[in-house]
Formats: C-alpha cells, structure tokens, sequence
C-alpha cells in the first residue's frame, strides 16, 4: 500500500487559486540500475497522475523513468464551487492509488 | 645534522601526540554548534520543513499507524506510551540498566516488540522499524540533544571518541579530519558539515529514502574506503553516544532532508 499526503485548503472563495501538494511513496525504479551480482532491475514506476475536480481533470502529468522516487507534486487550481478533488497515481502495471479531499467553496 | 634530526624527531612525535589525544569536551574544535541543515541551499532547506512536500513523512505516518494499532499478540504501543513519547528521543542512545548495554532508539524499539508485545525484532532500515523510529524523533523536534552523561555511559564515550579520532580505510581519514577540521570546506561537489546525527532518520537525496544514522555511518567509512561495521554493532552504537554528546543542544529535527 502505497503512502500519500495531499495538502488542499479545506476552505476556499469562488475565484481563488488554492495551491495543491501531492506526495506518495513509490521506488520509481528507473530500469537502468543493475544490482551487485550485475543483473538489470526490472522498471518499476508511475506512468500517470490525474486531478479531477467534481470529476473533470484539472491537472495531469505523465511520468517517465527520470522522475525521483517518491514523487511530489505542487500545482494550482481555480476554486469554483464545493466539491471533491480527486488524486489517482497510475502505474505501469495499471494499478492505481487514489485518495480525494473535499473543498468547501464559499 | 644530528641535532636537526633530533629536532625533527621531537616535532613528529609531538605531532603524532596531538593526533592521539582528542580533547575531552567533544566541542572544543567545533568554534559553533550547526545543524547539517544549515548546510543545505535553500531549496532543499524548504522542502525539509513543509510537512506535505518532505517525503520522509511518508514514513512517520505510517510509524503513527504501526504506533497505535494494536498487533495480535499483544498491546499497542501507544497503550503504555499515552504521551506519546514527547521528548524521549532527545536522550538516546543511553544506558539500559535491565540489558546492560547501550541502547538506541531501534534498540528500545525492538525491546519493546520482543519484551512487551511478543513481536520479532525488526531488522535495522526495514519499513517499519524506520517507520516507528521516525515518528518517535519527530515527537521530540525542535528540543535540543540532551544526552545523559552518567558515569554507565563513559565506556561508550570513550570507545565512541576513539573510533572519531580514528583514521581509517585507504584513504586514511578519520572522523574528526572532515567533521572537526575542514566542516564549511568543500569535498568534490559538497559541503562538508559538522556530521552531527539530529536529524535522523533522515531522507538522504542519494538514498531516495529514509535511512537510519548507523546506514549514514556506514556510508561514512565506505566513503573513505574502510569496512563499515554491521548494522546495530556495539561501536556504531557508541560512536551515535558520542555524536550525541558532541551535538547536545542542537535541536531535533527528524525527518531531515540531506544530500
């Protein structure tokens, strides 16, 4: 079970630009690193992170083998009205991890 | 001739003394007391204190889950640890008086597993035991080091001074040569700083982990081509007794980011 940790402001005004942070636990095994007996270790990483605020996507970014094991994201979102803001981590496999926050829009 | 030679003589042997006999306030080399933060730019000094873009709480969350869910075999550790262990953190390694030995924070934590909740010990850098040993430092930040300097605790002093002031692996370096006397001095690409353990577990860039401070030793005598010790070895143990004599007064800051 993969860790997050999402800051999202519990309230927000209509209008308001409220930043977002996302963390979650992932070895982000690139594929190019070899262990000590020499032997290739198998890529091991998330492909694809999705927000969605009352269900449209708002903000994604696709992850390659460069980006840094655990990783962390900050970004921006317009306020609108309340709603849930979802977080969905895919990986290469398909797995997914999800996790949502509420906002309270005034 | 002669008598320059003698005088040569007198000058490598009182250079040799010097290097022998380390001072006994572990401080006096060190003009000022800094935490390896202060060492980090900027960027990486942000993201150490912004709790939800520090990567290392990943792991305190999940040492607050292990801290307070009960496992089957016997009871919780926030059972008898209702404060939650505020402060505790500030005083180890110390002397456990039942075992005879020195203790560090895993060690207590694998005493009460075995002791109390009839739990096998955990290895050292598995998940949970850096889990649970990072949420109880994190109960102790921003309290300064105040390790006991009870007389049980001397023999560890000295056998942690001496290992410091120890020069070691090929390339013949001891502690006290980068930590002591060239700290503020650059090393290839870094910084070197004063080596002090308050802000571990950490989360080392290199790592892309939590680690603990004897995985941070081991790295250390790696780095000047010695055999590291083994994880938990009695040394290590003493050698993290006198770093936290050499650290008192600094303040705790578990999870750290560090290079």
């Amino acid at each position: 079970m993969a860790r997050i940790r999402l800051a999202v402001p519990a309230q927000a005004k209509a209008g308001d630009q409220i930043e977002i942070k996302a963390l979650i636990q992932h070895k982000m095994e690139s594929g190019y690193r070899y262990d000590a007996r020499g032997k290739r270790i198998e890529r091991d990483i998330i492909v694809r992170f999705e927000c969605r605020y009352q269900g449209a996507v708002v903000f994604a970014a696709d992850f390659g083998p460069g980006i840094a094991a655990n990783p962390f994201l900050s970004f921006f979102v317009t306020a609108t009205q309340s709603g849930p803001l979802e977080f969905i981590w895919t990986d290469q496999q398909g797995e997914t991890w999800q996790e949502h926050k509420m906002l309270n829009v005034t | 001739m002669r008598r320059w030679l003698s005088v040569w003589l007198c000058l490598i042997v009182l250079a040799c003394q010097a290097e022998l006999e380390p001072p006994e306030d572990p401080r006096t080399e060190l003009s000022e007391l800094r935490s390896g933060f202060t060492f980090l730019n900027r960027e990486t000094q942000s993201l150490q204190q912004d709790e939800f873009a520090n990567p290392g709480y990943l792991w305190v969350d999940q040492g607050e889950a292990l801290f307070e869910t009960p496992p089957p075999t016997g009871p919780s550790c926030v059972t008898c640890h209702d404060t939650k262990l505020v402060g505790v953190a500030t005083q180890f390694p110390k002397f456990h008086a039942t075992e005879g030995k020195l203790f560090n924070l895993e060690s207590q934590i694998n005493y009460c597993r075995t002791e109390r909740q009839s739990l096998p010990a955990l290895p050292y850098e598995s998940t949970d035991l850096l889990s649970l040993t990072a949420f109880v430092a994190t109960q102790s930040n921003g309290s300064p080091v105040t390790p006991l300097s009870r007389p049980e605790h001397d023999a560890a002093y000295q056998t942690g001074k001496r290992y410091f002031y120890t020069r070691r692996g090929q390339f013949n370096l001891s502690c006290a040569q980068c930590h002591n006397q060239n700290w503020g001095s650059r090393l290839r690409g870094d910084t070197l700083s004063q080596g002090h353990g308050n802000g571990f577990p950490a989360y080392r860039l290199e790592w892309e982990s939590l680690g603990s401070l004897q995985r941070r030793l081991r790295d250390c005598d790696r780095g000047v081509r010695a055999e590291p010790l083994d994880y938990g070895d009695e040394t290590y143990l003493a050698l993290e007794y006198y770093l936290a004599r050499r650290a008192a007064g600094l303040e705790i800051e578990s999870p750290a980011i560090r290079r």
